[in-house]
């Protein structure tokens, strides 16, 4: 019987209730949020879980949304079912002024290297990750360079003219 | 078709074997007499050992200027060697990310003097395109840097070019500039000892 979104959809409705919310079917991958402090739990189900059996965490990257008050960092987890062929997407959001998530190295390990790169990009401190330190960035930097407050262009350059380059010192924020 | 498909005017060898030119000086039967400086310019400027450190596609272009056609062993420069312990000339080609800073710099502190520096390319020269956090913005940022080649990537003929630059540089060299204060305080400006 082939997995489908419908059925786990249901499951995890049926297991978490209201802490997973905002079923959405973008291009046909079932994607939902998931409250902060039950991530490990739904996690771990999706993971455990015979018929789930989501035993693959494909990738786990940040997203910075600075309109959505509350809940300006998201975190994205894909999950992959190796056996069905079929992939999730679960969203975690947390405020700016508090990033914390908790890890989940416990259930994934490959996760270690995947939260140290949005720790690295984003700031999301993890909790409870066994080494918590940048990865792709030199050390001595001291910001998040994918926050969207912070301009893309390295600002030590002094040879680019910014007019020419249409580029203009006042609109970057 | 190309405007320039092969070159068709076919140039004579003016000798078989190409010597280096005598510097001044005076002659006399059984005597040439000339500054110490420019017989060891004339030596070093004819053998100049590079370091290539290639990252990306300069990289590649550096190969082609290696190869066959463009034969960089031609002006004396034969012999590259991947220990920076006996090379003359650091080649930089390619995009140095801020991670690769320090590398290209402890290379750079393993050469010996004299020690000459070339940057390859657009990304090694500027950044190039990368204008971004990550990379950085010219390997000048962390060590001196004698020739720039621009270009993105630069064609063998303009990785030629910047040889013989570097060759201009070594063989007028004065043997004091080495010791001399301006010197150092260039080597000092860069934190090195």
């Amino acid at each position: 019987m082939a997995l489908t979104n419908e059925a786990i959809k249901q499951k995890l409705q049926e297991r978490f209730s209201d802490q997973v919310t905002g079923f959405e079917e973008p291009y046909g991958m079932l994607t939902f949020e998931v409250e902060k402090e039950s991530t490990l739990k739904v996690l771990n189900f999706l993971h455990e879980n015979e018929e789930l059996d989501f035993i693959f965490l494909t990738d786990i990257c940040g997203v910075h949304y600075p309109d959505n008050k509350g809940k300006e960092l998201a975190v994205v987890y894909h999950l992959h079912n190796l056996k069905e062929n079929v992939r999730v997407r679960a969203k975690v959001f947390t405020s700016i002024e508090k990033p914390e998530v908790y890890t989940a190295t416990g259930i994934f390990d490959c996760a270690n290297w995947m939260e140290r790169e949005t720790f690295d990009f984003f700031g999301i401190n993890f909790i409870g990750h066994p080494n918590m330190k940048r990865i792709l960035n030199v050390d001595e930097m001291d910001y998040s360079p994918m926050r969207k407050e912070f301009p893309l262009e390295d600002q030590s350059r002094v040879d680019k003219d910014d007019e020419m380059f249409g580029r203009d010192r006042r609109l970057a924020y | 078709m190309r405007p320039v498909s092969y070159n068709v005017k076919i140039k004579k060898l003016e000798n078989d074997i190409s010597m280096a030119e005598m510097p001044d000086g005076h002659m006399g039967q059984g005597f040439f007499a000339t500054s110490l400086d420019s017989v060891i310019g004339l030596a070093r400027k004819n053998s100049v050992w590079p370091l290539p450190f290639a990252t990306s596609c300069c990289g590649i272009e550096f190969m082609g200027t290696m190869a066959a056609t463009y034969d960089l062993g031609r002006f004396g420069s034969e012999r590259l060697a991947f220990t920076p312990r006996q090379c003359d000339l650091l080649m930089v080609m390619g995009t140095i990310a801020k991670k690769m800073g320090p590398v290209v710099k402890q290379v750079y502190l393993q050469m010996a003097e004299p020690r000459w520096v070339m940057a390859v390319g657009a990304c090694a020269s500027s950044g190039g395109i990368f204008d971004t956090y990550s990379v950085l913005q010219g390997i000048d940022q962390v060590v001196p840097v004698d020739v720039y080649v621009p270009g993105c990537p630069p064609r063998p003929e303009g990785i030629l070019d910047g040889l013989l630059r570097i060759q201009d540089l070594v063989g007028r060299e004065n043997l004091r500039r080495r010791n001399g204060e301006q010197y150092k305080g260039l080597l000092e400006s860069y934190g090195i000892q």
